[in-house]
Order: C-alpha cells, then structure tokens, then sequence
C-alpha cells in the first residue's frame, strides 16, 4: 500500500523572465514504511520535492495523492490539519523557537491540533522519554548541544506519530558523531514502522537508505534499490 | 477552533517575555497614550467641578443685575433720544426686596483707591457691600464682624478688611479697632476677613469692604457697579427675574435699561466652555494613542520579519492562515491591553498627585473617558496588528524556512 504517490508532477519557478522546471514529470511511489534517499547536486530539484511531499509547497500540474486522498487540490487549512497529522519534518538547522524549553518545543504541534494541556503533557513526556531527553525537557535550546537540538527536533516531528518523516540535511549541522548518533536514531523509527525520506548531499548517507534516489535538473535521474 | 485561546495568550506571553525590550517599548507607548487621556480629562472633569463649586459657593439662587440692557430689544424711545441707561441706585435696589420671593438683596459698589495707615499706603479694591453680602456671597469672618446691619443709605465709617491687607498695614500689630485711611476718610476696623471666602472675581483677602454709602461718597457717584438679588428657591428664579425688570423698568419711566444674569446661564457658559476643553484634550490625548497604535504595528512588522524562519516552522507543524494571524493579533492585544492596564494605574496615580497637590481641583478621571481609552488602546491593538499578523499568515512556509 503506497503512502505517498506522485504523479506527473512539475514544479515551474519563474525567475525573471524565464521558467525554470524544479520539478519535471516526477512520478514516485513510495510505500509505507519505506526508507527513501534524495540525493543529488544543489539545484537538482531535491529539496523542492521534499517541500512538496510535506505539503509546504504546491505542484504546478499533477496530482499527488498521499494515503490515499489526492492532497493536490486541498485548501490551505485542510493541508495544514494533514501536514500536522501525518507529516514530520527535521531540518538541517533544527527549527526550535529558542525562547521555548525543550518540552513546549515539542509541544507545539499538538498545540496547533488543539490537543488537551493533560494529554499533550503525557505524550511530550513520552517523546522526550523515547530519545532520552527527559533530564532535558525543561532546557532552553541554547543550553543543548548541537546532537541534542536536533533530538528535540526529531521528538517534536515525532509527537504526532506522523506516517511520513521528512529530513532534510538532518545531519548537515552535526558533528559526525552526533550525525551517526540523529541517522540511529532515525533508521529507528523507520524499523518500527515510519516511512522516513532524506534528502541529502552526502553520499555515504544518502546510501544508507534502501531506496535511493539521484535527482538532477529536476528529474528523478537514477534510482537504486538495495535488497 | 483549532487553537485555545488560553494557548494563544501563552505563546503571546512567551514571545513578549522573550523579547523584553520590544515589549517594554511598546507598553510604555500605551501606557502613555492611556495615562495622559485618563490624567488629561481627569484634569478638565476637576475645572469643571472646580467651576461648579465656585458657582455654588456664590449661590445658586443667585440673580445679577446689571445697568444697561445687553440685547438689542428694536425700537424704543430711549434709542431715539439718545439716552445713555440710566443708573441703578440705592432707591432701585430697595424697591427689589418688596417681594416674598426675594430673600436677599445686596448693592454693590466698586473701586480702587488709596489705604493707608501710620505711612504705609497701598492700592486697593474697595468694595461697597451691605450687611447681608456676607450671608449671600457665603462668605467667611476670619475676626470681629461684617459690615453692621444699617439702614443702606447711611454712611458709617466702618470697614472689614481682608487678611493680606490686613498683614501690610498692621503687620504683626493688632488690627481690630484700629483706624486707617481710605482715599482721604478716616474708617474703623471692625472685621477681617480670612481665606475662606473664595470667590470668582474677587480675591477675598485684598480687599476692604465699606458700607455702601460710604463708598458712594469717596467716588462721589450715586450709582452702583451691581445689585445682587438672592431669590427664595430655585423655582422663583424666573418669576424674581421677571418681578426684577418689571419693577426697575417702572422705575425707569417705562424703559427696560437692565440685564439680569442668572447664576444657571453662566454657569451653563462655562460648563461648555470647559467641557468643549475637555473634550478637545482628551482628543488630543486619543491621539497620542493612536501613535502608539502605530508603534506598535511598527514593532509588530520587525517582529514578523525577525520571526520568519519561527512562522515557517509553526506552518509546517500544521499551523493554518487563522491559527497564525490570531497568534499575532493575540500578542498586540494581550501587550495592549498590559499598556493599557499600566496606563490606567499610572493615570490614576497621576490623577491622585494632581488631587494632593491641588485640594481645589478634584481632578477625577470620568468614566467614559477611561473607558473610551482602553476601547481605544485594544482597538487600535487590533486593527494595527491585523496587517502585521496578516503579512506573517501570507508568508510562504519553503522561504520563510530556507531564511537565517
């Protein structure tokens, strides 16, 4: 059962006078529980399709349909009500509002959903608990180290048990240790059942997953599939 | 409804926390919007009351008449002939008390001159008063006694003094009984008068009070400056004012050469004179809130562009178009209102200190001006923190994030 499908979808840029194709033609199927790398040059499009998987941005034709419900013509609320439900994001530079602890980081999303206070209360503790940050909860995220940031964050993409998680560079601004330490923890949550994607410009990663996709000029170019 | 309320005012109060300087600037933008409209009107409901007072301190049952006729009332023998009005006398001013409903009458008399004791020698108001004047102004004897009750015509060398003349003439010296010098007649202080008779026009304390013929004689004149008529009630003031012109006019062969001032018609006159100030201030004051309105869009537009990549995130984590905007909007009004709040308290802080340091002006903020400043302060709030909020929800989430 796919989670995610793409179908002939394009993305047009117009910069200046001239149409640029992020996306061109991509059809994707990605199934649930998948583990899926991006990888490819800067400007390849990567970066826009994964803005478009998490409904950040819209295809200019095409449709995508994920679990399947075509998403491609959702008004903007309905698609920030399924964003928050069943898609997880962690970013390259982590993302966390610096005045917020740690825990009211993590519970922003179930703020928005318009969670209960008690409920929301037990399950950012739960969150926290499962990446051993609950000696943390209540540090601000300048008193966190960079691995420890980026483990807020993936609790924080986490606490809505999304279906799909979204990193993009998740690794770019840790040290390697720490990387390999946030790329665990990951491939983690995908063995328990979460289709994880990375994007990625680093190869040695990018193999890490069991998908792998090589995009250039805004085409998926190459896909190798291990297993 | 997505998103609580009480979540709302949380988030608001961790992004004002956590911006204290941005806050503070603009709480004391706000405060001081609502502070001065609170203060400013306070100030004017005080003159206003402060006028009142005076009023009722003369009387409010009090007439004035004065010679010559303040209308131009068309075509009548006097106007043809060229008269001049003719002067009110004593004999016109006796012939007022003949009526039930006139309780007091009270010549007047007023000029300056010389007063002078042992060489000292000071210009001075010189009021020709009777004994009743007391009673009708609700004036005050500080010592000895006013004017005594004679007949209006009979000039007695008596005089009441107020305090401050008193005090450069005799200085530490007692002054009861003593002689002094007005113009070049000799008068026996009988009475001083102290600082609790206020009164508009007159200052109580400076000047010298003489019976009333006695102050025709030193200006040599047989008219009167004015004649006050206290009526019994409220509710004969227009018949005693009718009952006035009547009788002066058949004094006057027929010609209506007085105009008679209720106390009610100048007060009325100055009651909107001070409310129109009142009003005009308190504008201005609203004005001032309406700048802080703006200060605070203004903060708010720094606040959306130094928050972007935070917007970006909370639309990824799900956040919509109203969640966003009512997040914003909730901000302005909850730090609005927290200016508003500290303006009230600093308004009313300030009204007090007016009160204390002066006792005869009970500067009170009314009601509809606090109220209409805060209505003011949370609208201005709003509607100046819906373009910011509103910029912020149109943001697009992949920019807003690839920012910083």
């Amino acid at each position: 059962m796919p989670v995610i499908q793409l179908q002939q979808i394009h993305r047009d840029f117009q910069v200046g006078d001239q149409i640029v194709h992020a996306l061109d033609d991509i059809n994707l199927q990605i199934d649930a529980g998948d583990y899926l790398s991006i990888m490819g040059p800067s400007g390849s499009g990567k970066s826009t399709l994964l803005n478009l998987i998490g409904l950040l941005d819209r295809a200019t034709s095409g449709h995508y349909i994920l679990n399947g419900q075509d998403v491609t013509a959702l008004s903007d609320t309905e698609q920030a009500i399924t964003r928050n439900k069943t898609i997880g994001f962690v970013f390259q530079s982590f993302h966390l509002v610096p005045r917020l602890s740690a825990a009211a980081n993590v519970e922003l999303p179930l703020m928005l959903a318009g969670m209960s206070v008690e409920e929301r209360r037990s399950k950012v503790a739960q969150a926290l608990e499962a990446l051993h940050l609950s000696d943390r909860a209540e540090h601000k995220p300048d008193q966190l180290s960079g691995g420890q940031r980026q483990r807020v964050a993936i609790a924080r993409a986490t606490v809505t048990e999304p279906a799909v998680l979204l990193a993009d560079e998740p690794t770019g601004n840790l040290d390697r240790k720490s990387g390999l330490d946030v790329m665990a923890i990951l491939e983690t949550l995908n063995d328990r059942g979460i289709t994880l994607i990375v994007v990625t410009h680093d190869a040695a990663l990018g193999q890490r997953a069991r998908r792998q996709l090589h995009m250039l000029d805004g085409r998926i170019h190459r896909e190798e599939q291990e297993g | 409804m997505r998103l609580f309320g009480l979540d709302v005012l949380r988030f608001a109060w961790g992004a004002l926390v956590g911006y204290p300087s941005r806050a503070l600037l603009m709480l004391l933008a706000m405060s001081i919007g609502v502070a001065s409209v609170v203060m400013l009107t306070a100030l004017g409901e005080g003159a206003r009351s402060y006028v009142r007072g005076e009023f009722a301190s003369l009387g409010t049952n009090l007439l004035t008449v004065i010679p010559g006729r303040s209308e131009t009332g068309g075509f009548s023998p006097s106007t043809l002939m060229g008269e001049t009005p003719r002067d009110l006398t004593l004999a016109d001013a006796q012939a007022l008390t003949r009526s039930y409903s006139v309780h007091r009458v009270a010549p007047l008399n007023v000029g300056s001159a010389e007063v002078s004791r042992k060489g000292r020698v000071r210009d001075t108001v010189i009021l020709g008063a009777t004994h009743d004047m007391l009673a009708l102004r609700r004036w005050q004897i500080m010592q000895g006694k006013f004017l005594p009750k004679i007949r209006w015509n009979r000039a007695m060398p008596v005089a009441v003094i107020g305090n401050k003349v008193r005090e450069e003439l005799f200085g530490t010296e007692p002054a009861l009984g003593q002689w002094l010098r007005i113009g070049d007649r000799r008068f026996r202080v009988i009475g001083i008068m102290g600082s609790e008779g206020r009164s508009i026009g007159v200052d109580v304390e400076e000047t010298v009070y003489i019976p009333v013929a006695s102050a025709q004689q030193l200006f040599n004149t047989s008219s009167l400056f004015r004649i006050l008529v206290e009526a019994r009630s409220r509710n004969s003031l227009p018949a005693v004012e009718q009952y006035i012109i009547k009788t002066l006019q058949t004094r006057h062969q027929g010609v209506k050469d007085v105009t008679v001032i209720t106390q009610d018609a100048v007060l009325l006159t100055f009651d909107k004179i001070i409310g129109a100030l009142t009003y005009s201030v308190g504008g201005i004051a609203a004005i001032s809130l309406m700048v802080a309105g703006i200060l605070i869009m203004n903060v708010m537009l720094v606040a959306v562009s130094q928050r972007t990549a935070e917007i970006g995130l909370l639309k990824a984590l799900g956040a919509d178009h109203r969640q966003i905007l009512s997040m914003f909007v909730g901000e302005a009004l909850l730090l609005s209102s927290l200016g508003a709040g500290a303006g009230l308290i600093i308004g009313e802080l300030g009204s007090l200190a007016l009160r204390q340091a002066f006792p005869v002006l009970p500067a009170h903020a009314p009601l509809w001006a606090t109220a209409a400043a805060m209505g003011v302060a949370l609208g201005t709030g709003a509607l100046f923190s819906l373009l910011p909020a509103r910029r912020a929800a149109a943001l697009d989430p992949v920019t807003a994030l690839s920012r910083r």
